[in-house]
């Protein structure tokens, strides 16, 4: 992104027009990274309808976007987290314990629906407050704080259940959070996952929260030193990403019927996967909400297309760490090249 | 500067974080009855080591297993890691098991090669070891309480077939590629189909490794690739349950792809109950925490035990669920 040192003789002049063509260069790499990513989701698009008749068919296509709701919360939520040059391993783990606050509350103590939505969405947000209290103010490197709240998240939900499923099918309408269709043929699932997609992108890229979400993670000591109070912004930034992490919990419960507290380990690094994909850098600075969503989809569509063409399951995953890593080389070399 | 160290962490980030999420493990030993200091107190004690801990079916083991030391009057614990792929975890629990120096040792191994070194220290401490579900290749352990693996799939298929009238395409969503009880299932439904069946094609075998959610994605994709499907089958609960939800989720008519699961838990009787699952193959999960458990005090008096010990599988739908023989096997 560095432009070339200008010499102090230079006119100011020269200095706005260097500034301007910086501007377009990140604003122009920005649009590839996401044309990239959308180009490739055409391709595997392309490429499954032609490889299957069966592939590009709407029931198929719907269960695509309902394989990609819960992971796509997820990856909008740490979107954020990414941006500022961090990481949350939590997100997954976390996401069952939210699932197993939402089955606590609805089924177990019996109280409305609402409280158990609302139980797991604090569950999510008191989670993600404690991550960024750990990273902000006990400077606790955000690999190891989350890492240790995976942990955490993980022995809650199994203690909190009892080692055992819980079922909701005594609360009517659960389901329906996940599964219903507000628009016709859309589940309510992926409504919501759009919805919050709006949601992210509008905080990201219109408001005081989204710019000192991106000015953290271009240097951090900087934006302290310019006056923010960068470790309230942190806590902020990680609570967000919290409330995302459980949604994405209720609405995984919601279409399960039940809270199940062994699952969710391996799904943070899904949701991970999914941001790099859409060019949101783990070095921090730049985010795309946009991307992510992409990313989501370029992990499910291919995962998906894999199925329809009876890959073996082994052969699934390496291709989709190929794509993985071919992802994270090219955004890689355009940085190195300073496109 | 800041970036540089960020980076170093991050860049380890992916391969780090799945080794210490092995190691995070849901393994809290649970004991029963009183704890009592020491192998050598007036009271038996048994280390159950499983191959799990979270799962429903574990659970039951453990509940077989307790009542059994209950009724014996000998004190168990039990553990087992967190997920069936942390070979790693469960050889370390096992070696903190002989450390401890109980009185027997109860062990269902996840690797039956890996574990033969720790046998050797059992065997050198005089410890005795009996197996549950799966069997570790040494001469040193004795009795292996478990399902034939092979025979219930077997009977799975024998069942389907006999649903579908003989013909058609099904498919199967399978928990694992590599563990016994995943293969033996697989194994045990093709070679039967194979064997008896050529009217029947099976047309996709994909894993799930159990998840809920993964394995009802890909029996939506099951279902979407191949149009004329009749028939699913599922390894395990996760794996039918996955397919329950994916026929709930497209809207099928209940019945009208033949849904035959294993395992039970409460969402597969009642998706038995009402029709969306034709019916599930059943171990006795409780019956093999109780032999284990029984098989572990004979061997303590020195008694000489069977080789093996089938605890048997159950066909089970919507007409047998309430017989109390099948009953007594399924659990919540």
């Amino acid at each position: 992104m560095s432009q070339t040192t200008q010499s102090p003789a230079d006119a100011p002049s020269d200095e706005a027009v260097a500034k301007e063509r910086g501007a377009r260069a990140a604003l122009w790499r920005k649009g590839l990274q996401q044309g990239l990513a959308f180009g490739t989701l055409v391709v595997l698009l392309l490429f499954f309808s032609i490889a299957s008749n069966n592939f590009f068919t709407w029931s198929n296509i719907s269960g695509i976007l309902l394989a990609t709701a819960v992971i796509g919360i997820l990856a909008l939520g740490t979107t954020f987290v990414i941006t500022t040059g961090g990481i949350d391993l939590s997100i997954g783990t976390g996401m069952t314990l939210a699932a197993v606050m939402t089955g606590i509350v609805a089924v177990n103590l019996g109280l409305p629906l609402i409280f158990g939505v609302l139980a797991g969405i604090a569950t999510g947000a008191l989670m993600g407050l404690i991550n960024g209290i750990n990273v902000a103010y006990l400077k606790l490197p955000p690999f190891i704080a989350t890492l240790a709240m995976m942990m955490v998240a993980q022995g809650l939900a199994l203690v909190i259940s009892g080692v055992r499923p819980i079922y909701f099918s005594g609360v009517p309408g659960f389901k329906d959070i996940a599964l219903g269709t507000l628009i016709p043929s859309l589940p309510n699932a992926v409504l919501i996952m759009f919805i919050l997609a709006a949601v992210a992108y509008f905080l990201l890229s219109k408001t005081v929260f989204g710019r000192y979400t991106v000015a953290i993670g271009s240097n951090e000591e900087a934006t302290r030193l310019s006056g923010v109070n960068t470790n309230r912004w942190l806590v902020t930034i990680y609570t967000v990403a919290g409330v995302f992490t459980g949604i994405a919990g209720v609405v995984l419960a919601a279409r399960l019927d039940s809270a199940q507290p062994q699952l969710g380990v391996g799904y943070e690094l899904q949701a991970i996967a999914a941001v790099i994909i859409g060019g949101t850098s783990l070095l921090g600075g730049r985010g795309s909400i946009v991307g992510t969503l992409i990313g989501a989809l370029i992990m499910s569509v291919l995962i998906n297309g894999l199925r329809i063409m009876s890959i073996q399951t082994e052969w699934q995953n390496v291709v989709v760490g190929v794509v993985i890593a071919i992802a994270v080389f090219a955004d890689s070399l355009r940085n190195r090249r300073g496109l | 500067m800041r970036f540089s160290k960020r980076t170093a962490l991050v860049a380890g980030a992916a391969t780090f974080a799945l080794a210490l999420a092995g190691c995070s493990g849901g393994g809290a030993p649970a004991t029963s009855g009183e704890p009592e200091a020491g192998g050598d107190g007036e009271t038996l004690q048994i280390a159950l080591v499983s191959k799990g801990f979270q799962h429903q079916f574990w659970q039951a083991v453990r509940t077989g297993a307790e009542e059994a030391a209950e009724e014996l009057g000998v004190e168990v614990t039990f553990e087992g890691p967190a997920a069936e792929t942390e070979i790693d975890a469960q050889l370390q629990m096992l070696q903190a098991a002989i450390d401890r120096g109980p009185d027997a040792i109860g062990y269902a191994a996840l690797d039956p090669q890996a574990c033969i070194p720790l046998y050797e220290a059992a065997e050198s401490a005089g410890i005795p070891i009996v197996e549950f579900d799966a069997g570790c290749e040494s001469e040193y352990g004795q009795n292996l309480a478990a399902t034939d693996s092979m025979a219930a799939g077997a009977l799975a298929a024998q069942n389907m077939a006999e649903l579908i009238g003989g013909e058609g395409q099904v498919g199967i969503v399978g928990h694992s590629q590599i563990n016994s009880t995943g293969v033996e299932r697989r194994d045990g439904f093709v070679e039967e189909i194979e064997a008896n069946y050529p009217d029947i094609e099976i047309v996709d075998i994909q894993y799930g490794d159990g998840d809920h959610l993964r394995s009802a994605d890909i029996a939506k994709a099951m279902i979407a690739a191949h149009p004329d499907l009749v028939g699913l089958y599922g390894t395990n609960e996760g794996s039918a349950i996955g397919i329950v939800n994916a026929v709930t989720e497209l809207g099928l008519p209940a019945g009208e792809l033949t849904i035959v699961g294993f395992d039970s838990g409460a969402a597969q009787v009642d998706a038995i109950r009402n029709g969306v699952m034709a019916g599930a193959i059943t171990q006795d999960p409780i019956g093999i925490g109780r032999t284990v458990v029984e098989n572990a005090v004979a061997a303590i008096n020195g008694e000489e035990l069977d080789d093996f010990t089938d605890t048997g599988s159950y066909w089970y739908d919507a007409e047998n669920l309430e017989d109390p023989e099948i009953a007594a096997v399924l659990y919540e």
